[in-house]
């Protein structure tokens, strides 16, 4: 595989969700959200229960990698901050240590201002955090090497089978 | 790049629908939407042109149940099958874990398959993954339409490992399910082995 798999632990997963419950809290926003690149929702917080959150991931990741392609055509490494505007609703949404996208939705009780500044803070924050997963995967499979015990390593054939039994 | 939750105990792939112009990408993905439990499908989402034709992408996540206590779920995109739509393709298999190749059977779209086949071999490269050793499969579709060169045939030309075939009528249904099937095999397989 070219990049090595996200593999989010319990208490990893329950510091980044203390960090975009804290966002949402600061930034006065409905809706705090954190999707991977690949448009894989990692965590979310806010006014979700009517929200189609794997919808938005995944458009989300779509409509950053489309930006990433735009920067590139005209020499940049990439656009880091993305925002739209609606008539009551905004998108803020900008890139977390160059592999997490977080995402930020306000309405008039906030500001751009507030919703930039507060991200700022929450950034290098989730960012200390990622970069701990991914030392901790990447020990973890140096001290377990090859033998690196995953639970799918006794998937059957059946299990498969049964996933798709209706 | 499969995405493990070890807080929620759940597991997603995602698996791309490659193919050129016109060869029944989204029709698998509509089929598979419309024959699916709505408890265990989200929304379909096609980013389409006026006239149907994908523009960016089609997204369908699909909640399949749980393997060894992991809830497992897979996203399926496809591309935009038109040669012009290049760089928006580049861009979907960006962490694919699986990819089904639709190939359309009919004798006249032979030249435009093996250009898709070579353009995926090409852009895969570009997100550093090797077609060799991606889990792959290849799906002969429109199979009921007259003028449609033989199954043998399509293979030869179009194989490009020992990948698994299936062959579908997309519009009806036939072989939609053998074809994920096949290549939801070949992903969860990978993950016993790279742990």
């Amino acid at each position: 595989m070219a990049a090595p798999d996200i593999v989010m632990y319990e208490e990893e997963f329950s510091q980044i969700k203390q960090i975009i419950a804290k966002l949402k809290l600061d930034a006065n926003a409905k809706v705090v959200f954190l999707v991977d690149k690949n448009g894989q929702q990692i965590a979310a917080h806010g006014e979700i229960e009517n929200l189609d959150t794997t919808s938005l991931a995944s458009l989300t990741a779509g409509n950053v990698a489309a930006t990433d392609g735009l920067a590139r055509l005209i020499g940049e490494k990439e656009f880091s901050i993305l925002f739209h505007e609606g008539e009551r609703d905004n998108i803020h949404i900008s890139i977390v240590a160059q592999r997490v996208i977080l995402v930020v939705i306000f309405d008039e009780r906030s500001s751009l201002g507030l919703v930039r500044l507060r991200v700022k803070k929450a950034s290098t924050e989730l960012a200390d955090v990622f970069g701990r997963i991914l030392s901790k995967v990447e020990r973890e499979r140096a001290v377990a090497g090859a033998a690196f015990e995953s639970p799918f390593a006794e998937i059957t054939d059946e299990d498969i089978d049964s996933l798709f039994s209706e | 790049m499969t995405f493990i939750n070890y807080a929620s105990r759940e597991i997603n792939c995602k698996i791309v629908y490659y193919g050129c112009g016109l060869c029944g990408k989204t029709t698998n993905l509509q089929y598979i939407y419309d024959k699916t439990n709505p408890t265990a499908k989200g929304r379909l989402i096609s980013l389409a042109t006026e006239t149907d034709r994908t523009l960016f992408f089609d997204f369908l996540p699909l909640e399949l149940g749980t393997v060894r206590g992991f809830k497992t779920r897979f996203h399926l995109y496809t591309v935009p099958g038109q040669v012009f739509y290049d760089a928006s393709r580049k861009l979907i298999l960006k962490g694919v874990d699986g990819v089904i190749f639709v190939a359309d059977s009919q004798v006249e779209r032979m030249d435009a398959n093996i250009e898709s086949v070579d353009n995926l071999v090409i852009n895969l490269k570009g997100q550093g993954y090797d077609l060799m050793s991606i889990p792959y499969v290849l799906q002969l579709n429109k199979r009921d339409l007259p003028n449609v060169a033989t199954a043998d045939e399509l293979r030869r030309v179009l194989a490009r490992k020992n990948e698994p075939v299936f062959e579908a009528v997309a519009s009806k249904g036939i072989g939609v399910f053998e074809t994920l099937k096949g290549v939801a095999k070949l992903v969860l397989s990978e993950l016993t082995k790279a742990g």
